[in-house]
């Protein structure tokens, strides 16, 4: 752990390691659509509990977690199971992790073996000395609830395990896409939206830059905040260029047409352009973004790369302060038997672990609804939407709510 | 007839009923209401339809009506909306002007209108109305074309009023449906303001409350701009539903009570008397208390105006109300209301007569066809406005008379 933290420091004005690992069949799917020369510096490994599904990537790492019990056949779907597999292999995790200053997580939450893996990979990879940030997917809506559980609990545990977690939801890249885009076309996109907000992060942490970006200023930025699809990467050409890209930014599905950037308190922004960027573009989209993120932190970074011509990227990152960030750390911490070394780590980077939390996870928002007791007839409103006006039901007569007696 | 260029039919589907009136706009700008057509809504509760059959089955009865009196097909409308969904709020928005002279272009102005149109809406919501309030250049207030002025930096206020997407989508389907085009969509509070008050009133600003069946929309004007607007879905439904629960009669039946005593004040001649509901024999079946009625009725009145006046309070428009209020819809009709509402915003409130237009009096002095006069007035200034553009091609190059027509109108405006 020590060594692992001063050859951080000594490698600083070196370019930091970065490793990617694909977990699950979807993480390996996500990891080959990597494997292009843009990542050539990143060293990729796969990780699955099923062997078929292993042999036919193309990561020069293979990492097949078994044991009796899965005898190389997958998971199964159950979530559980691969936890166990992989708290078991605890070590060999660690020590494919060491040595990586970044360790980048892609995976398919939802299923068994990312669902399972990654948050122990994330933790391991965090004992090792790497900062961790997570690109994950959920599942499309039709995979059924159970998926979608599972998802969601890996999703949670994952949050305080990694540093940084970046999150799609299949189901509502879904409603992005035409209705008769085939199937394999619709994983290829919801893909798609995620490698570009990988290579967005990539650009922006690997591309010598006007104004540089570390990744110590991304994890700040993510951590206890994690970003839950508010990414988006956009990108135009042309004179009116730095216009046009606000414009896309704004209109970006996933940005909720820039509802998202309003509802942040922190926001990354980086630019990449090749050598014509002028100051004036990156101000006039700083000043764009700015207006719209209102009092959000706002984290800049512009990037020159003399291959690119004529075009202009943006890539958005919106995070939004968790509510009860470090419930489920604790829980985590104090299950026995998980936290060996990692939970005096995960104390130190997380200083809102020591804050008093409830131990109850954060419920949705509370609605507050009507009982049913009034035995007020709202007569003709009966079957209509109340009118409702400051809690009052406004379709009840007047002197009936004010208690103005008629004799 | 032949030519029906100028026509414009503005139709309101209200809670009580759906009106149509249709308009004819004359050689020299003036706008002159030719036909008028109503029928009893059944279907819509609260300014939303439940019922699309019957709601069709009445338009087609106001149509026919309006068709018959104005001598003509009417083949499109501009549709008056109103609901609880709709929302009225106000949104400034910034631009840069980066050019290198800093001399503001028509870019620079239509950026700055499109980012002040770039709210928060919730994502089911469309706007109905973006109304451009005044532009700032670097701070400086009170501009109403910066085009050509110079300037670093350019902002513009504006009032967006918004609504449910879906809701909306009922009433056009529905319209739609009969054969009619839609050619836009107005809020009804916009519109009853368009007919009710002059520039002047808007300029010292005004309040204008459309007392309708299940809504009641208001709009306030101050500087000659919109400031304010909003709906509550409380209306003179909610007044005879009270009515009916309060003095146990049947809904109907509180109906005509309202209409033959109702008083927005307790009368003082009121007080004990009472009036006897008898059966078809004549034979007597209860007794009411007229005071209670007039009672129960004012603390409803009282009650819309009151949220409307918290309402305008939290804007802080209260002061800049200095032409006052005007009143329209069917429930300014109640005896008593003006007196009522002076009470409760402490100003001059009016009944409201639709203004600068002629034509059939019976319809302009009714206050129940305010809203949908406004339509026709909000559709004859957008012809007015397309006819001063040529360049504008949906209507005026279809025939070769229309592009007559749109010449003829560009040259002596």
């Amino acid at each position: 752990m020590n060594e692992a933290q001063t050859s951080l420091i000594s490698a600083e004005t070196l370019r930091p390691r970065f490793r990617l690992f694909g977990v699950g069949n979807a993480g390996i799917a996500l990891l080959d659509a990597l494997a292009t020369p843009e990542f050539a510096s990143a060293e990729l490994a796969a990780i699955n509990t099923d062997a078929t599904g292993l042999a036919a990537t193309s990561a020069p790492v293979k990492i097949l977690l078994e044991n009796k019990l899965l005898r190389g056949l997958g998971s199964g779907g159950d979530p559980e199971r691969t936890r166990a597999l992989a708290e078991e292999q605890f070590a060999t995790l660690r020590d494919a992790c060491a040595g990586a200053e970044v360790v980048f997580i892609l995976a398919g939450l939802g299923g068994g073996t990312g669902s399972g893996i990654a948050p122990v990979l994330a933790r391991a990879a965090r004992e090792a000395g790497a900062l961790v940030l997570a690109f994950v997917t959920l599942p499309f809506g039709y995979e059924g609830d159970r998926r979608e559980q599972q998802a969601r609990q890996s999703l949670e545990q994952l949050k305080p395990a990694a540093d940084g977690v970046i999150c799609l939801p299949g189901q509502k890249a879904v409603r992005l896409i035409d209705e008769n885009t085939g199937l394999l076309d619709t994983f290829r996109v919801t893909n798609g939206f995620l490698i570009e907000a990988l290579r967005g992060v990539w650009q922006l942490l690997t591309r010598p830059g006007l104004i540089q970006v570390h990744f110590s200023d991304l994890c700040s930025l993510l951590r206890d905040r994690h970003v839950e699809n508010a990414f988006a990467c956009v990108e135009a050409s042309g004179a009116g260029r730095s216009r046009e890209v606000m414009e896309r930014l704004l209109n970006h599905p996933l940005l909720d047409e820039g509802r998202a950037l309003a509802e942040s308190d922190a926001v990354l922004v980086s630019l990449t352009a090749g050598k014509d960027l002028t100051m004036a573009e990156v101000n006039r989209v700083m000043e764009q973004m700015k207006r719209q993120c209102g009092q959000a932190q706002i984290i800049m970074g512009a990037a020159v790369d003399p291959a690119i011509k004529d075009k202009l990227f943006v890539t958005v990152i919106a995070a939004r302060q968790n509510p009860a960030p470090t419930a489920q750390a604790l829980r985590l911490e104090s299950r026995p038997g998980t936290g060996t070394s990692g939970t005096g780590t995960a104390a130190v980077r997380e200083p809102a672990a020591a804050r008093p939390v409830r131990n109850r996870p954060a419920k949705s928002k509370l609605v507050q609804s009507q009982l049913p007791l009034s035995v007020v007839s709202k007569g003709r409103f009966d079957q209509s939407e109340p009118t409702l006006h400051r809690g009052e039901d406004l379709d009840v007569p007047t002197y009936l709510r004010r208690g103005i007696p008629l004799n | 007839m032949f030519n029906q260029d100028n026509v414009i039919a503005g139709l309101e589907i209200g809670t009580s009923k759906i009106c149509v009136v249709v308009g004819e706009l004359g050689l020299e700008g003036a706008l002159n209401i030719i036909g008028v057509g109503q029928a009893r809504a059944r279907g819509v509760r609260k300014g939303e339809i439940i019922n699309p059959g019957q709601v069709e089955e009445d338009l087609r009865t106001a149509l026919f009506e309006a068709e018959q009196m104005a001598n003509l097909e009417i083949r499109s409308v501009f549709l008056g909306v109103t609901g609880s969904h709709i929302r009225g709020f106000n949104n400034r928005g910034v631009h840069p002007v980066l050019s290198a002279d800093r001399e503001i272009t028509t870019d620079d102005v239509e950026d700055v209108v499109k980012n002040a149109k770039a709210v928060n809406l919730p994502a089911d919501h469309t706007v109905i109305h973006a109304v451009r309030q005044h532009f700032f250049v670097d701070g400086q207030d009170g501009i109403t074309n910066p085009e050509g002025m110079l300037g670093a930096r350019l902002e513009v206020d504006m009032h967006v009023i918004h609504g449910h997407a879906n809701r909306m989508q009922n009433a056009i389907r529905l319209v739609r449906g009969t054969s009619l085009e839609v050619d836009e969509v107005v809020f009804t509070g916009t519109a009853a303001s368009l007919a009710l008050l002059t520039n002047e009133q808007k300029e010292l600003g005004a309040l204008v409350i459309d007392l309708g069946g299940g809504t009641t929309e208001y709009v306030v004007y101050a500087g000659g701009v919109i400031r304010h607007s909003g709906v509550l879905a409380v209306g003179g439904d909610h007044v005879s539903n009270d009515l009916a629960y309060g003095l146990k009669v049947p809904l109907s039946r509180a109906e005509k009570l309202k209409l033959e005593y109702g008083s927005a004040l307790p009368v003082a001649a009121a007080k004990g008397q009472t009036v006897s509901l008898t059966n078809e024999l004549g034979l007597e079946l209860k007794r009411i208390n007229v005071e209670h009625l007039q009672r129960i009725m004012s603390l409803r009145l009282e009650e819309i105006f009151q949220l409307i006046a918290q309402d305008l309070e939290q804007a802080g428009l209260t002061d800049y109300l200095r032409a006052g209020v005007f009143l329209c819809g069917g429930g300014s009709r109640t005896p008593g209301i003006v007196e009522l509402a002076e009470n409760v915003f402490q100003m001059n409130v009016a009944p409201g007569h639709a203004s600068a237009i002629s034509g059939l009096t019976t319809a302009l002095d009714q206050p129940e066809f305010a809203a949908a006069i406004g339509l026709v007035k909000f559709g004859s200034l957008k012809l007015r406005k397309r006819a001063a553009q040529p360049s504008f091609p949906r209507r005026l190059l279809d025939t070769g008379i229309r592009t007559a027509f749109g010449r003829f109108f560009t040259q002596h405006n």
